[in-house]
């Protein structure tokens, strides 16, 4: 990939298409999550390692493990980054050459780093790894985007408050690939420009440990009195989450070459849906741009795994009122994961799935899996492996056998309504 | 050498003031290219400004530490020419963006790296410092060993804050405007620039007063506590840090004044003797004495540790 943009002719409009395809980057913040996003379509996954990443609570990768998640990714011909994106104090920086140089031993592509001397130390000590600067850097115009050029990035992570129109001027003025955030929580801050957790919790959130104060309540006081009123909800920072499903042709058109979502804390069920939608609607647009056409069924795939309100952030206005959450709490999402689909059987239409939250006889499922599959059912009995009926599947990783309506695959996902 | 004290001014009459006091640096500009500060002195003054620092005796440094949008670029150039004419002592830079333009229209000017919260290691300094800045601003968020270590590995000029309140959160949205939308009161249009009195109160701590503030570079919000950092202040000069910053901002300008005399007459007591150096008590009340009282003085993060 090259981020090569072409004008093409369309009827004297003028109008633009890209001849290359966007590369869809996927959290995944463990090994099955990987085996999960890759599976349903992701071009490319970053994951944390054991130290240098900003979720230290995250179920982070060990050196087998990303070697194991290579592998895999490898045979769709999919890449794995990982994430050292911290800002170092002294201390984080003693092993870093030794770390870095065993992510390239185990095939790792690129690491994504916002501090300036990871930067360097990696194409330094580990020159087979493609160093991606952070949107921890929060790199938001086209001069700054061409300093990390001219250091030899191939990449840039723009910061969050970037535009549409900003990118695209990017994308004209430097020869570089621009990797933009198009799905997921944002921070609400300048990227790195927060140490609210430092602050009320000593939680550096600069090296993994941020606590979300953004997203906590505040009175807002005003010449020494409170602006709220009676039934007036608090004052927070806290911002809906990004969704550019409707605007997958801008984002191309643009010019960008990766688009990012985010959540390596996110479940399984949530990266496999949003995977899913993208996966669609570009492979959609690339096939014949001019008629494109947004498919309702990828809103509503990624809404049955969003548990918050979505919005488009920087790309089009600075958000105002109603991009921020001031009312409820996030709302659970509205199915919840049931089962993966361990195996089939074509022959008695016998699905072998493993238990991830109770169902039963009765209950109304979801199957879906890569490229839009997906059908609904009430479930029937449901046995044991050995044959033995079961009134519930109750047990966490448990081993269910049921009939589908439907032939299903391998690492289709099966999900319940809950609201 | 006079170990530097350096404040933020608003206005080129406060600047002489604050040298009056003991301040030999100022850090001077306006927030259509720097960020935070505690008023604006406009281009078209700027150089006229320089020459009065000068004249006083003092360095002025001039702010260029936002984060720039394309549509901000043009003026870059043109404004950093301008400072270089009327010799400004340097330009203080987190964006990148700065580099480059100072390195094509300006490269006679001394670079001060300051990334905010996110200069944190000796490393990064040195990196800042192999492309030009001769001079690292350090996050706030560093205890004493790692000052000290910093000063020692990375060669370059280092940068303090010892007393007032920090920044503790930036963000480009217009969170207050958009609060007050929400709330749908039309009539309370936000006002913006620092000093509107206004703060966030977070539930479980209401012993903590945010400052908080809207201008056209975004929402601020700032740290419920000052820092002062007098007591410490022979370890910073033993280490050799090269200049102490006072932050002026959201502080009336006879705060700021006491302030600067104090850690002057500090400084000049460590320079005379050493040895003998010893924190006089008066100093300390008079920092004490014109704290307001819902604002706590405190070290900051000399001595914590922090986790993650």
């Amino acid at each position: 990939m090259n981020g090569t943009i072409e004008r093409t002719a369309n009827g004297g409009k003028g109008k633009r298409y890209r001849l290359d395809k966007p590369e869809l980057l996927a959290p995944a913040g463990s090994l099955e999550k990987l085996k999960i996003a890759v599976h349903y379509g992701a071009d490319a996954v970053y994951i944390g390692g054991q130290k240098y990443g900003l979720r230290s609570n995250a179920d982070n990768f060990s050196f087998e493990e990303m070697r194991e998640g290579v592998e895999f990714a490898a045979r769709y011909g999919a890449k794995v980054f990982v994430a050292t994106n911290i800002y170092a104090h002294q201390e984080d920086l003693e092993g870093i050459e030794e770390y870095l140089r065993r992510l390239e031993e185990v095939g790792i592509s690129a690491i994504i780093a916002a501090d300036p001397i990871i930067v360097e130390t990696a194409m330094r000590v580990a020159p087979g790894l493609e160093v991606h600067l952070s949107t921890q850097q929060s790199t938001m115009n086209w001069q700054a985007v061409d300093y990390w050029k001219q250091e030899g990035l191939p990449r840039v992570v723009l910061a969050r408050e970037t535009s549409m129109e900003e990118i695209r001027e990017m994308k004209e003025r430097v020869d570089i690939e621009l990797e933009v955030f198009i799905h997921g929580a944002m921070c609400s801050s300048v990227s790195g420009r927060c140490v609210l957790s430092n602050h009320f919790t000593d939680r550096d959130s600069n090296r993994g440990g941020c606590c979300q104060s953004c997203r906590w309540k505040y009175d807002l006081h005003e010449g020494g009195v409170s602006v709220m009123e009676e039934g007036d909800n608090p004052f927070t920072m806290g911002s809906k989450d990004l969704c550019m499903i409707k605007h997958v042709p801008d984002l191309i058109e643009a010019g960008v070459d990766s688009f990012k979502i985010e959540g390596r804390m996110k479940s399984i069920h949530y990266v496999a849906s949003v995977v899913n939608a993208y996966r669609q609607a570009i492979d959609s647009y690339m096939a014949d741009p001019q008629r494109y056409e947004l498919n309702p069924a990828w809103v509503e795939e990624i809404g049955k795994a969003a548990n918050r309100p979505l919005n488009t952030g920087f790309f089009y206005s600075t958000p105002g009122a109603e991009e921020h959450i001031y009312e409820a709490e996030e709302k659970p999402a509205p199915y919840d994961f049931a089962a993966l689909v361990l195996d089939y059987d074509e022959s008695t239409g016998i699905a072998t799935v493993q238990q991830r939250s109770p169902f039963r006889p009765g209950m109304e499922v979801e199957f879906f899996g890569p490229g839009g599959r997906s059908f609904k059912q009430k479930l029937g009995e449901l046995t044991d492996e050995q044959g033995n009926p079961l009134d519930a599947a109750r047990h966490p990783l448990q081993a269910i056998k049921l009939r589908t309506d439907h032939p299903v695959e391998r690492l289709d996902l099966m999900r319940k309504r809950i609201m | 050498m006079r170990t530097e004290l350096l404040a933020a001014a608003g206005s080129i009459e406060q600047m002489e003031r604050y040298i009056e006091a003991g301040a030999n640096a100022v850090l001077i500009g306006e927030a259509r290219f720097g960020m935070r500060l505690p008023g604006n002195i406009p281009e078209d003054r700027i150089a006229e400004a320089i020459d009065r620092a000068h004249r006083a005796g003092a360095k002025a440094y001039v702010s260029v530490n936002k984060l720039f949008r394309n549509s901000e670029l043009p003026a870059l150039p043109g404004y950093l020419k301008r400072l270089a004419e009327a010799k400004a002592d340097a330009v203080v830079f987190g964006d990148p963006a700065v580099l480059l333009n100072v390195r094509e229209a300006a490269p006679e000017l001394p670079l001060h790296w300051n990334a905010e919260m996110t200069g944190t290691n000796s490393a990064t300094s040195a990196y800042w410092g192999r492309r030009g800045a001769v001079r690292s601003v350090l996050a706030r968020e560093l205890n004493e060993e790692e000052i000290l270590d910093l000063k020692g590995r990375s060669g370059m000029e280092i940068q303090v804050q010892v007393h007032g309140m920090t920044n503790i959160y930036h963000s480009q949205r217009n969170l207050l405007q958009s609060y007050m939308d929400h709330l749908g009161r039309e009539a309370r249009l936000v006002e913006q620039g620092p000093d509107r009195g206004r703060f966030l109160v977070e539930a479980e701590r209401p012993e903590e007063k945010l400052p908080v503030y809207e201008d056209e570079n975004g929402t601020h919000v700032m740290s419920a506590d000052d820092i002062a950092l007098l007591e410490a202040l022979p370890e910073l000069l033993n280490a050799r840090v090269d200049s102490l910053y006072i932050e002026t901002l959201l502080k009336p300008e006879s705060y700021n004044l006491t302030a600067i005399r104090i850690y002057r007459q500090a400084i000049e007591a460590w320079e005379r003797d050493p040895e003998g150096y010893e924190c006089l008590e008066e100093w300390l009340d008079a920092l004490h004495g014109q704290q307001p009282s819902d604002r706590e003085l405190s070290f900051g993060f000399l001595y914590k540790e922090q986790v993650y």
